[in-house]
This record gives structure tokens, sequence and C-alpha cells, in this order.
């Protein structure tokens, strides 16, 4: 007889159940946690806490971290393409989540190299522009691609030094739920990924409408979706970031950044 | 010893005494009334609606300008739509000579700019003259080189104009804010309808007919006068594909909800509530006249002033004795006067805004300082104001100002002054004054603000990139970031 899991939200480098003690059964038999307002606030707490900590680590440690992660996740490569649904379609899912990790793990201690300047300015100072991270991240993982969908949103942010709050697709979390395992033992210091399983329709809203939110992501959400996002993004500013989900570039790495412009005289 | 009021009124008046130099204005012809600037031509408005743009220095018309409706907009817009496709498919290069026939127009027209930009605005024409329309000039400059070389500037990707850019800037820098939005815009292959801020319609009626000087194909260009209810037709109208606006938060939270789900790009650049932290090893005297230049410039209508003095607290005393004589020998006055450092507040909405927040100031218990300073009789005006034993809650240490209006505070360890530069929704500059290179990095690094200035501050350039974090909005102005808000990279 098998000893069954118990899935859970990912908060704060914790596995917990929502404060709310509902569940819903989205895949089949297994019960998964349906993520309250209280849950999403306690993970932007945990994100912004962590942030400090996050943004602060050399890009070249953040590297090694975001490619532990690819090497967690092939570790536990026949997992995911069980829970993915098996066969040829779910290895080359996992062997794309994997690879995504891999590729941004790389970008991080690039990224300011290629997107950064020094600006010629018309006078004696010295002049230059650098990405730094936007903050909190609010992510809606594609309902599609609930492991790669998810991974592609997640690891660009990451790169560039943000922490994120994640809503796992509504229909399979199965396999978000699982990535934050991956997540735990890959050295990502607590708070800096945050996933949370529930409806999107309760949980959307309030993560647009979060203040501490500093950006929030919607390659994964519908038209009418987004029209609610953006409407109450408008509240703190918050960036919304709309790109194909199938996206992967420096461009987007940059989109989740601020350029920060430093100007000091120079002279004798 | 402390400078007493007295004291520094009889140190301005011995050691600055000058003889008025007003600027002439016999070279600048404004037109009793202006139309829109449609299709390349000026045209008579739909709208009858038309209101008066004075000089804040005199409180005299100006001119009348048009408050533009519904059917001008869309004349406007539907003008730069069938504008859109030929320009978008010049060769690159011919977009590139016209942006630089604007910027050489600008600096053949300068002088007659600097005059209307102070005339409309009450600016002192030192400031229009030398910062204003010179940097106008060298944006056009710098982005009209771009315009054939965007390939190299965005690597793996074909750089793509976007189409109509609707486009809303403020009174504080009008023909700076203008050449801000229009030069990136149009280098990228988009055309524009833009719109000024309501007491300052001037400068971009003459920038209209440098337009016309230089051939600029019609409807590349749409300029529409109006106040916020224009903006709000301009920025909703469905055609326009690409909104940039420039002004308070405020209004930039409006606009970002009314365009929410219609899949315009946006860039908004708000307010600021921005730090200049002095450290105790400063060079005290180049710190002061940082923080005047900081926020006494342009009479602080600027969204990067540093309106919050951080003091390190072993410094306090003597800084704020150098500073308040320093204020002491600041010239309020005639704008067009050469002499002039303080000129006219915009508005006389604006000036009852700083009043009040200053009343909100004493009446928090903030102690306020204002050198002696006679105010002329007409127009508007407020003297440079500074306010110690400020706490971080009062409104004026939480509030954009925009005014001659620097609240002091104090900090104790590198730490503490991070964490009160950083205690606002706003992150659009700070500055930093210390001789200690690795905190400056230390201090540049932790600062969550889209500019810093070390040692220095309120330095603008075209190659560099302006623009905020938090609520001071998102988007970047100037150097290579400033292109691709006007971009889509396939």
């Amino acid at each position: 007889m098998d000893v069954r899991k118990t899935y859970k939200l990912f908060v704060n480098g914790e596995f917990v159940r929502s404060e709310s003690g509902r569940a819903y059964r989205p895949d089949g038999n297994v019960n998964v946690p349906r993520g309250s307002r209280k849950d999403l606030r306690d993970a932007v707490r945990a994100a912004r806490t962590a942030f400090p900590g996050w943004s602060g680590r050399t890009a070249m440690n953040r590297g090694q971290i975001l490619y532990r992660a690819a090497e967690m996740l092939d570790g536990r490569a026949s997992q995911f393409i069980e829970l993915l649904g098996g066969g040829a379609r779910a290895r080359r899912e996992l062997d794309q989540a994997v690879e995504t990790l891999v590729w941004y793990a790389g970008w991080t201690d690039k990224l300011s190299q290629v997107t950064g300047t020094v600006n010629p300015v018309a006078g004696p100072y010295f002049n230059f522009t650098i990405p730094e991270p936007t903050g909190v991240v609010g992510i809606v993982a594609p309902e599609d691609e609930a492991l790669a969908g998810l991974v592609r949103r997640i690891a660009p942010a990451l790169c560039g030094g943000n922490v994120v709050v994640a809503l796992a697709a509504e229909s399979h979390p199965l396999a978000a739920l699982t990535l934050a395992e991956v997540l735990a033992t890959s050295d990502l210091p607590a708070g800096v990924v945050n996933i949370l399983s529930g409806q999107r329709k309760e949980l959307i809203p309030w993560l647009a409408a979060h203040m501490d939110v500093n950006a929030i992501d919607v390659a994964g959400c519908a038209g009418d979706e987004i029209k609610t996002i953006e409407e109450a993004a408008a509240g703190n500013v918050k960036r919304v970031i709309k790109v194909s989900a199938n996206e992967r570039s420096p461009y987007l790495v940059a989109a989740f950044m601020e350029m920060k412009t430093i100007w000091h005289p120079i002279g004798v | 010893m402390a400078i007493t009021k007295k004291q520094s009124t009889e140190l301005a008046r011995h050691v600055f005494e000058y003889a008025p130099a007003p600027e002439s204005i016999d070279h600048v012809k404004i037109q009793p009334r202006y139309g829109l600037f449609i299709g390349g031509r000026m045209l008579e408005s739909h709208s009858k609606k038309r209101f008066p743009t004075i000089n804040p220095a005199t409180e005299t018309k100006l001119a009348e300008v048009v408050e533009a409706d519904e059917v001008d907009v869309d004349r406007a817009v539907k003008a730069a739509d069938k504008a859109f496709e030929p320009w978008a498919h010049l060769a690159p290069a011919q977009r590139a000579r016209y942006l630089f026939r604007i910027s050489r127009l600008i600096q053949e027209r300068s002088r007659e700019l600097a005059v209307v930009e102070t005339m409309d605005g009450g600016k002192p024409i030192k400031e229009s003259r030398d910062v204003d329309i010179p940097l106008a000039a060298a944006h056009f400059f710098y982005y009209a080189g771009w315009a054939d070389k965007l390939e190299w500037a965005f690597p793996n990707r074909k750089p793509r104009p976007i189409g109509v850019a609707g486009q809303v800037i403020p009174w504080n820098f009008p023909l700076l804010m203008l050449a801000w939005k229009i030069a990136p815009a149009l280098a990228a292959g988009n055309t524009v309808v833009l719109k000024p801020a309501e007491t300052t319609p001037l400068s971009a009626m003459v920038f209209a007919e440098i337009c016309m000087q230089a051939e600029l194909p019609p409807g590349v260009v749409n300029i529409l006068t109006g106040a916020g209810k224009t903006g709000s037709l301009i920025v909703t109208h469905p055609d326009v594909k690409k909104v940039a606006f420039t002004g308070s938060t405020e209004v930039g939270k409006l606009i970002q909800r009314a365009i929410a789900g219609t899949g315009k790009r946006l860039t908004l650049e708000l307010g600021g509530k921005a730090a200049n932290i002095v450290f105790e090893d400063a060079p005290l005297d180049q710190a002061v006249e940082g923080i005047v230049n900081g926020i006494y410039f342009n009479q602080g209508h600027v969204c990067c002033a540093g309106s919050r003095l951080l003091v390190q607290e072993s410094i306090a005393e003597p800084l704020l004795e150098k500073l308040k004589r320093r204020l002491s020998t600041l010239r309020l006055g005639d704008p067009l006067d050469k002499n002039t450092d303080i000129g006219a507040i915009n508005s006389k909405a604006q000036l009852e805004r700083i009043q009040g927040l200053v009343e909100s100031g004493i009446e928090e218990g903030a102690e306020l300082y204002q050198p002696e300073c006679i105010l002329p009789e007409r127009g508007f005006w407020f003297p440079p104001t500074l306010f110690t034993n400020v706490s971080q809650s009062y409104r004026i240490a939480r509030e954009e100002i925009f005014g001659p209006v620097l609240s002091v505070l104090t900090f104790r360890t590198p730490n503490e002054a991070v964490e009160k530069a950083n205690n606002t929704p706003y992150g659009l500059s700070a500055g930093v004054w210390t001789d200690k290179g690795s905190r400056i990095l230390w201090m540049a690094e932790r600062m969550r603000a889209g500019v810093v200035w070390a040692n220095t501050f309120n330095r603008f350039d075209p190659t560099s990139p302006f623009g905020g974090y938090k609520e001071s909005g998102f988007g970047r102005e100037g150097g290579v970031h400033g292109l691709l808000p006007y971009l889509e990279l396939s």
C-alpha cells in the first residue's frame, strides 16, 4: 500500500496547508489546498522579507542556485513525467523545464553586461545604467504545460534577483506543488519562491491589487483576466508584464528589472 | 553662530547687488490665438472652446489656445494613423535627417524658444536658455542618430514601430518634455499626437512651426492643446497604440486604469519625493550648492527634485547654517532677468497647493525658515523655504510639493539613511554626498530609485536613461533604453 503524499502550499520555504482549511480535487482523487487571500498575503510577506537577501546575492551565486534547481528537477524526472501524464510529450515538457532553468542560470551574470550601459554624457561625469530587480513579482501560471509553463515564468524573474509569488495552474496544480519540493532542495532561500494552488478567479484579483507586489506576469492569463489585473495593478503602478508564453530571452528578464542610472562627477 | 534673517539680508544686499538685466523679447512673436497642429498644418479647431495662457510672473494674457474636443482628437489621431505607414517605411536614414533638421532648427531658434518658455511658464531665463532648450535640441540630435541604427540596439530582434503614440506632458519643462517624448517615438518610426500642459502650450506651438519649417511629412507630429479632458481623449482613442505620460502619480494611475485591457503599450514618468543624503565627510560647500540646485531649480517644479534633505546628525548644524546663508543670496523675481535664480510659480493652482502643504507643515509642528524676500506684487510667487524638525510622517515629508520647499531630516548611520530614503511610495531619484567611494556605491546600490546622483544633483543628458521605481512610474526615457517603449521586438 502506498504512503500517499499530502499536497501543500509552499510559503516561506515551508509546506503548509491553506489557513482556510479548504481543498479541491482538480486531478482525480487527490486533495489540493485551495489557497485563500490570507495565504496570498502571507506569501507576499515572505517574498518581501526574502527580497534583500536574494537580490543581494552575487549574480554568480544566483546562477549556481538556478543550476542546482535544474539538477534537482532532472533528478526527479521520472516522478514529473508520471505527474505530467507520461509518454513522449511529458518527457519533452520535463526536458524543456530543465533546459529553461539551465539557460537562465547562465544568464544571471551576463544580464547587466547585455542590458546595462555606460552613457557618454556631455559633461565631466561618469554615468552608467544597471538593471536591478523590481521586487516581488506575481506570476499566474498558464493552464497548459503545468510544469514547463510555470518554469518559463519563474526562471527569468529569479534570474535577475526578483522574488516570486506564483499561482499554480488551477486545473493541474500537482506538478507546480511538486516543483516546490525541487526548489526547497536547491539552496533557494526561504520565501524567494512561493507557490499557491487554488482558484484563479479567487486569487488573481488580490494578487493584482496587493500594494506590496511590484510586478505581475500575465502570460498565463486570458483577455478578461488581463483587464481585471491591469485595472487593479494601477493601485500601486504595478508593472504588468505581457509577453508570449514561449518568450525566452534576456529581454524577458529585463522586463522584470528596473534600470538604475548613477552619476558621479569626474575631477581631481 | 546662527545666521539671523537680518544679517543674511544685509549680506545679500551688499555682496550680490546687480542691476536688472532683462532678456529682450522683441524678437519673439506670440500670436494672439493659436489653432491646432494637425496633418502638417495649423487648423481651425472643431471645438469652440478657448482658454487663455498667461504669464505667471505678470498675470497678463499671452495668447488664447483651443481646448481640443473629441472631433479634434479624432482628426489628429487619423492624421497620425495615415502618416504612420509611410513614415515607418521611409528609409531610416531619411527619418534620421528630419530629426537632425529639427534639432538644428531648435538650436537656431533657441533664444526665441527660451523666452517663450520663460514667459509662458515662469522659469528663470538662465534655466530655459542654458538647460531646457539646449537639452531639447540635444535629445533630437541623439535620437536622430538612432533612427537608422535600431538593429544594433536590440541584438537578435527585428525592432518595429508600434503605431500612433499618444503623449501627454507636464508644464515644468514644456519643450524638453516634448523632446523626450517626440524624439524617440519618431526615431523608432512611430507618429505622435502630443498634448502640452494647459498652462504652458506656447513652446509646443513654436515647435509646430519648426515641424513645418523642417518639412516633416504631414501627420507625423500632431499637437493638440487642452486640459485633462483632451488628454484623456487622446490616450483612450482606439487607434492610439502607445501611451506615454509624464505628470502626477494620481493621473498616471487613472491612465493605467483607463487603458486596462486595451493592449495599448504604456510608459509613465510620475511623481517623486527624492532624498538628498549628506554624510559628515561630504564637502559641505559643494553639498550646499547641490542641495540648492536639487530643490530650488525651476522653483522646485521638478519631479526628481531633492525635496527631502537627509543630513548626518553630526553636521546638521553647520550645514544648515551654510544652507540658510546661501538661501539668502538667491534672487527671486522677473524670470526674464538673467540674474534671477527663482522665477514665478507656474500657476495660481500650483501656488495654492504649495501654500496648503506649507501650512500643513507648520501645523504638524515643523519649523519654517524663509530668507527675507520681497515678492513682486503681481504674479505667483513663493519664497525658497526650508523646514527643520520634520518627522517622516508629516505631509511635507511624504507628499510631492512640486515647489521650492525643502524638508530637512537627520540620520546617524548609513543604514538609517537608506531606510529613511526608501520610506516612500516613490522612487524616481536620490542624491548622496560623501567623499568615500565605497560608501557612494553602497548607497547607490540600496537606493530604490531610477536615478542616483552622487556628489551632484539634477543632471540630465539625452544618453542617460531617466525614469522611476515603484509609484514613480515605469519605462525609461533617454539613452538606448528610451527606444524600447516605442518598439516591438519581434
